[in-house]
């Protein structure tokens, strides 16, 4: 796959080494410094990071924003962008905000729905859903065209990229639907945090009988996990996650205070395990509200030190 | 057909209360198959209201009647006789019906009992669902007659989300995902080729987001 | 002035359970008023709120027991409707407390006794209904 946007995270995956992206949460506030934190956190330890866009539907500080913050910090983000929140004509205008900025990567969601959050009586969006959002960016930026087909000078350098649930229902669709996003010009996925190593291994399976390792980057979902109590909550409580009784176990049998030492390991485990997968092109670490976990978990992993092969947009500009 | 609730007996109370005599009209149609508004509910609302206001001191006067249909002028206009000997409407039709006795009765005040919500299908007793979004632009040939537009909640056109889980919806164990449904549909008819084409955006200008609709058949204009 | 009870029995069960009470002459109290109807399927909810609207301080539904109505399922209807019902009353203002439902079989008549003291108990307790404005005294059965 040739170079398009030029993006810290699209030379790193092309290259061929296994690629390291984090998350970074925005606060509930106006405050740039809680994201400068975050960011000087997370800078050199990723290969780049990815800009939540109103999580769960609950309102923070937007993607393209803090990621210009974070930006500023010497980090390369992935901007988030729902479909919950933002017709059509916000999101080509945002985009193009995005791009003029200097953000490259962008990741494109379907959204939790709005009742999830703390506006449950908003009214949704959801003009476009995940699969036309793909290739709408994709046609902005090879096509030059706006969604309804008129022409643009300038077009949006963005990195395409979608998310997957290879534990979601109906599971045997699941590698198909994955086939769809390609299709529509996904360009690299990011799926949900996998516990269930066995059971994605089987949906790596059909990805790559479908050939789709080949035509976009598929980075493993991880993430470290705080307490038992945490891994029992996913396992019983949040849909859609697969977490086996012996994550749990571990969990629960971690000496007094050495839990989240554990959860660090648990999750070096899986790392170590995906890494091995064929078609993995490299891990995704949602630390959420833990962020200061990524490095240790990185240079654990022995994926530390992180490739520098793009210099962020932003950094250039700063004195 | 229209699926409607009743609004709470406090809410119609201090909706009517400034009105001493009403008329509790109810329709034949929609909200007597969801037993919302029909005969019998309009006997038990009015019922109840005269206990509630009876107590309280303040006795009310109710008519009772039942249209056959409240949508149409022909049988809204029937109306006329005991709407001149009352202070207000009740109505307990759909949102179009109360509309439509305001529209010929423009000096009468008229009065919702009902919340209306959908258009949707009974699913068994005492149970109905939304099941049409009257998007103006029908895709159920796409999607084997399972619309997601109305039971998707989210409107999507290219499959589930990610938090579909066991077919259901992640907003409710009470809600079955649609696409789960048109998954297992397009299964069973051997048409799962169509699911794997993209769907491209919706047009929404001929839905509600276009401005309200409006449907003319010249040919029955005289 | 003696407390307004009205009883819908049905048929089958509960106004034969009524008859036989007589027969046996177990004491309730003579201001229950008893309605019967074939089955308490048939009890609307039009009969029973008009009770409360002609100035009944308690009303009961009595039917077969469950799983033995003689049109099968009719008690089941009456049981939710009195369900609905009581919530609505509590609404009203009248009180769900005054409307209950009762189920026994054509020989309990000890149990419809039951039932008719308990409402005239309760019509007692909560005094006469909100629709009515009267003292009530207690009449013992004859």
């Amino acid at each position: 796959m040739t170079i398009k946007v030029g993006s810290n995270l699209e030379r790193v995956l092309e290259s061929g080494q296994f690629a390291v992206t984090a998350e970074l949460g925005p606060p509930k506030s106006a405050d740039p410094n809680v994201v400068r934190e975050k960011a000087r956190l997370l800078a050199g330890h990723v290969d780049a990071v990815n800009i939540t866009d109103n999580q769960t539907a609950i309102v923070r500080m937007s993607s393209i924003g803090a990621g210009l913050i974070a930006m500023q910090e010497g980090l390369e983000p992935v901007i988030q962008m729902t479909c919950r929140d933002r017709n059509r004509i916000a999101i080509q205008s945002d985009l193009l905000a995005a791009s003029a900025l200097g953000l490259r990567n962008l990741l494109c969601l379907t959204g939790d729905h709005q009742r999830f959050g703390n506006h449950p009586q908003s009214k949704n969006v959801f003009d476009l859903d995940s699969i036309q959002l793909v290739q709408m960016v994709r046609n902005m930026r090879d096509e030059k065209k706006f969604q309804c087909g008129e022409d643009m000078p300038v077009s949006p350098q963005l990195f395409v990229g979608a998310a997957e649930n290879p534990f979601g229902d109906p599971f045997e669709y699941r590698a198909i639907r994955l086939g769809k996003k390609i299709a529509a010009g996904a360009e690299f996925i990011q799926t949900q945090m996998i516990y269930n190593v066995e059971k994605f291994a089987r949906w790596m399976e059909m990805v790559r009988a479908l050939g789709l390792h080949k035509k976009a980057y598929i980075l493993a979902g991880v993430g470290p996990i705080k307490t038992a109590g945490a891994a029992r909550y996913m396992r019983d409580k949040v849909p859609g996650m697969d977490v086996p009784d012996a994550i749990v176990d571990r969990m629960a049998g971690a000496p007094k205070g050495g839990a989240k030492a554990e959860g660090l390991k648990v999750c070096v485990d899986i790392i170590n395990a995906v890494k091995q997968i064929e078609g993995v092109a490299g891990v995704h670490i949602m630390a959420i509200e833990w962020e200061e976990a990524v490095p240790e978990l990185v240079a654990q992993a022995g994926l530390a030190p992180r490739p520098k092969l793009a210099e962020p947009v932003g950094a250039a500009q700063q004195g | 057909m229209i699926i409607a609730d009743q609004k709470p007996l406090a809410e119609i109370r201090q909706i009517t209360s400034r009105f001493q005599k009403l008329l509790v009209v109810g329709c034949q149609e929609c909200v007597t198959v969801c037993f919302a508004g029909g005969a019998k509910e309009v006997a038990v609302l009015s019922s109840a209201l005269r206990m509630a206001e009876q107590i309280d001191g303040n006795p009310k006067e109710i008519v009772e009647f039942t249209s056959v249909r409240q949508c149409d002028p022909e049988y809204v206009l029937d109306l006329a006789d005991k709407i001149a000997k009352v202070d207000a409407v009740l109505s307990m039709a759909c949102g179009v019906g109360v509309q439509t006795v305001a529209e010929h009765f423009p000096n009468t005040f008229v009065l919702p009992a009902l919340n209306t919500t959908s258009m949707g299908r009974n699913t068994g007793p005492g149970v109905w669902v939304e099941t049409c979004a009257g998007c103006g632009n029908c895709i159920l040939a796409e999607t084997g007659a399972i619309c997601p537009v109305a039971r998707c909640s989210k409107s999507l056109l290219n499959g589930p989300c990610g938090g579909s889980h066991k077919g259901l919806c992640e907003i409710s164990d009470d809600v079955p995902c649609a696409w789960a449904q048109i998954y297992e549909r397009m299964s069973r008819l051997e048409m799962l080729a169509t699911m794997e084409q993209i769907a491209p955006p919706k047009d929404w200008s001929t839905a509600r987001d276009g401005g309200p609709r409006k449907r003319v058949r010249e040919d029955l204009q005289l | 002035m003696e407390p307004q009870v009205v009883a819908f029995c049905c048929h089958y069960c509960a106004f034969a359970a009524a008859d036989l009470a007589g027969t046996m002459r177990l004491t309730y109290p003579a201001n229950v008023k008893i309605i019967r109807v074939p089955c308490t399927g048939k009890a609307d909810m039009l009969y029973l709120l008009r009770a409360f609207e002609d100035g009944a301080d308690a009303v009961f539904v009595a039917g077969c027991l469950e799983g033995n109505c003689h049109y099968l399922e009719g008690n089941l209807r009456a049981k939710k409707r009195v369900q609905y019902l009581k919530k609505l009353l509590d609404e009203v203002g009248v009180g769900g407390e005054r409307l209950e439902m009762f189920n026994m079989s054509a020989a309990m008549a000890q149990r419809f006794a039951e039932a008719a003291n308990e409402m005239t108990e309760r019509a007692l307790r909560l005094g006469p209904s909100p629709l009515r404005k009267r003292e009530l005294v207690e009449v013992k059965a004859q």
